[in-house]
């Protein structure tokens, strides 16, 4: 790649990602149930950005700047960080299988959240979301001083995962049979397989900087997780300093799995899935990998958000649904192509 | 530069590994540390590598305990070849040599033509340069360990540290893997399983038994049939060719068990009538 790549074949890869990104965006913006014209997307985000002082229906602009729009941009970071971390994840475990939540976080987030909705801890100042997040870090706190004292080796981490995820599972389970009313079961049941109906600006101001610093802490360790090819003692070998990277990027892959689903509940299948269909079309090296993770996982969810609230008119799916109903197929077509080219 | 090991114990899960274990690498030679299976060769390559941090003793770069020296540093210094290091990940071969800039390439220092050129001639001295772009899991395993040491070789070491790097290679594989570290400008030090590799490459042989230095010298001092009988157990004849070149014959094995085995057929024949 490094002969491939000159720098300015990497300036265009980015502007053409940052192209492909933008119109998603505007795709998320302008298709819904009630479709609106490209051209008015266009003119309120000038009209909201630089007071340009189009005349729209205020309408119109209200439900693509305060809806979709919104929708759309915490969407795509959602669908980024969750790649990001998967690819990351499944580098340095050198495990396909692993994914964001394999850590722990989403069960822990669940727990969190059904804490603070059903059983009411903290009632008054501590919201849904806040206490998704709190349960998030907490499992992972546990988790991984599991995996610390299980002894070293990327099993042990795994193992410290599924123990973790199991646990946090039963008490939201727990909790939901033993005091939740059946509105309140749906209502959680909902959250849990993603949600993004309730998003606003304010979320995405949590969403995208915790993407966007995700992405950056990723990008600065390409060159170390590909020293992770041959495993842990090969990159100590080739003078990575393993246990830092290790701190630095399970910590980052954290941070961003739990500010995503404490802001849109567990969404499944990005964080497996992507990284592999990134590491199909764009190769293994993270240089190029983390970025097309990380635009792969964006895109895919503003699609999904889509599909999400137009697949069936009046009613919108949890987008965890979307995401494995259309992602599994898509994901088998590509695997299948791989294997013919093969 | 030399790299040595100061009476450096090592033990993992309770039982003693390495028990003062003392030895200097000299500049340029091949040092080969041979043993049987458990007597801790290869805990002694990852000490040697500053992989691991000794439970006591110290393990000395220049000098310096090589645990306070930065681990890019140390990469840039002294690479290591790992047994049958494997991937799943689709690499090609080039990619896999490439690695080896890692300790030189950073934010500040981005990749670089040169660092093109120095792996373009680390896949030509391995002679592998025709199949760089070929994928590493189409490649059989005397190419992959080829492609290791030219890893090895693009992190452009002082010290080339080696874990049996022949293991599962046919003899032929073998001998021009180890024929070709021979032939790099590098002080090398090797674990190694065949005794007569060993006498045929090494210009130092260390013997190690039950995590003890046994034996440290040239071949010819440190190969005899006494010391194979007792550290090995088994039974050899050794010729030196006019060359000096120690040339080790196994006898034993099948000489032993047939008497044995003979004895108990004869009882049992016995037992019957």
């Amino acid at each position: 790649m490094s002969r491939t790549l000159t720098s300015f074949g990497r300036t265009g890869a980015a502007f053409a990602a940052l192209a492909i990104l933008l119109i998603a965006l505007w795709l998320g913006a302008a298709i819904g149930e009630t479709a609106i014209p490209f051209s008015t997307v266009a003119q309120t985000v000038a009209n909201r950005l630089w007071n340009a002082g189009y005349p729209l229906e205020p309408i119109d602009e209200g439900i693509i700047w305060s809806y979709r729009l919104s929708r759309a941009v915490v969407a795509a970071s959602c669908g980024a960080a969750l790649a990001l971390s998967g690819t990351v994840l499944q580098s340095l475990l050198r495990n396909p299988l692993a994914d964001p939540y394999i850590l722990g976080i989403s069960a822990g987030a669940s727990t969190g959240a059904v804490s603070v909705a059903i059983l009411g801890v903290g009632a008054g100042f501590l919201t849904m979301p806040l206490g998704a997040f709190l349960g998030a870090v907490i499992a992972f706190v546990l988790v991984s001083i599991l995996a610390v004292k299980a002894g070293r080796g990327t099993a042990a981490i795994i193992l410290a995962g599924v123990a973790g995820s199991q646990l946090f599972n039963a008490l939201t389970s727990f909790i939901v049979t033993k005091a939740a009313t059946a509105e309140q079961a749906r209502g959680i049941m909902f959250w849990l397989l993603g949600n993004l109906s309730g998003v606003r600006w304010p979320d995405a101001w949590l969403a995208v900087p915790a993407a966007l610093a995700g992405l950056v802490i990723c990008l600065l360790h390409a060159r170390a997780l590909d020293a992770f090819t041959f495993g842990s003692e090969s990159a100590a070998s080739l003078g990575i300093s393993v246990r830092r990277t290790y701190l630095v990027l399970v910590g980052a892959a954290a941070m961003m799995t739990a500010a995503m689903v404490s802001i849109v509940g567990s969404i499944g299948f990005v964080g497996l899935v992507i990284p592999h269909a990134a590491r199909m079309l764009v190769g293994v090296r993270h240089g190029v990998l983390l970025p097309a993770s990380a635009l792969i996982g964006a895109v895919f969810m503003i699609v999904a958000d889509i599909l999400s609230r137009t697949l069936i008119p009046g009613q919108v799916l949890p987008i965890g649904v979307i995401t494995a109903l259309v992602g599994a197929p898509a994901f088998a077509l590509i695997l299948g192509q791989k294997r013919a080219r093969a | 530069m030399t790299l040595s090991a100061n009476s450096v114990a090592w033990a993992a899960g309770g039982s003693e590994i390495l028990k003062d274990v003392s030895l200097t690498v000299e500049t340029g030679e091949f040092l080969g540390i041979i043993g049987p299976n458990g007597s801790g060769k290869t805990s002694l390559m990852s000490l040697l590598a500053g992989l691991r941090t000794p439970k006591s003793g110290s393990v000395l770069l220049d000098g310096v305990p090589i645990g306070s020296l930065g681990r890019r540093a140390v990469a840039q210094r002294l690479a290591l070849v790992e047994q049958q290091a494997e991937t799943g990940e689709r690499i090609t071969a080039r990619q896999a040599v490439e690695l080896g800039r890692t300790p030189y390439v950073g934010t500040l220092s981005p990749w670089s033509p040169k660092d093109d050129r120095i792996v373009d001639g680390a896949l030509e001295s391995v002679d592998m340069a025709h199949l760089a772009e070929r994928s590493w899991h189409t490649l059989s395993g005397g190419e992959r360990q080829r492609l290791h040491i030219a890893r090895a070789l693009a992190q452009q070491p002082e010290i080339l540290l080696l874990d049996e790097p022949t293991n599962h290679l046919d003899i032929g594989h073998q001998i021009s893997l180890l024929d070709l570290v021979h032939q790099q400008d590098l002080t090398v030090v090797a674990a190694l399983h065949d005794l007569n590799h060993a006498a045929l490459f090494c210009d130092r042989i260390a013997v190690l038994e039950e995590g003890r230095v046994v034996a440290l010298g040239e071949p010819r001092a440190v190969l005899t049939e006494e010391r194979i009988r007792t550290v090995f157990g088994v039974d050899v004849e050794i010729e030196q060719d006019d060359g000096g070149i120690c040339n080790i014959r196994f006898l034993t094995r099948r000489a032993h068990r047939r008497a044995p085995v003979r004895q108990g057929r004869r009882n049992l024949s016995a037992m019957e009538a």
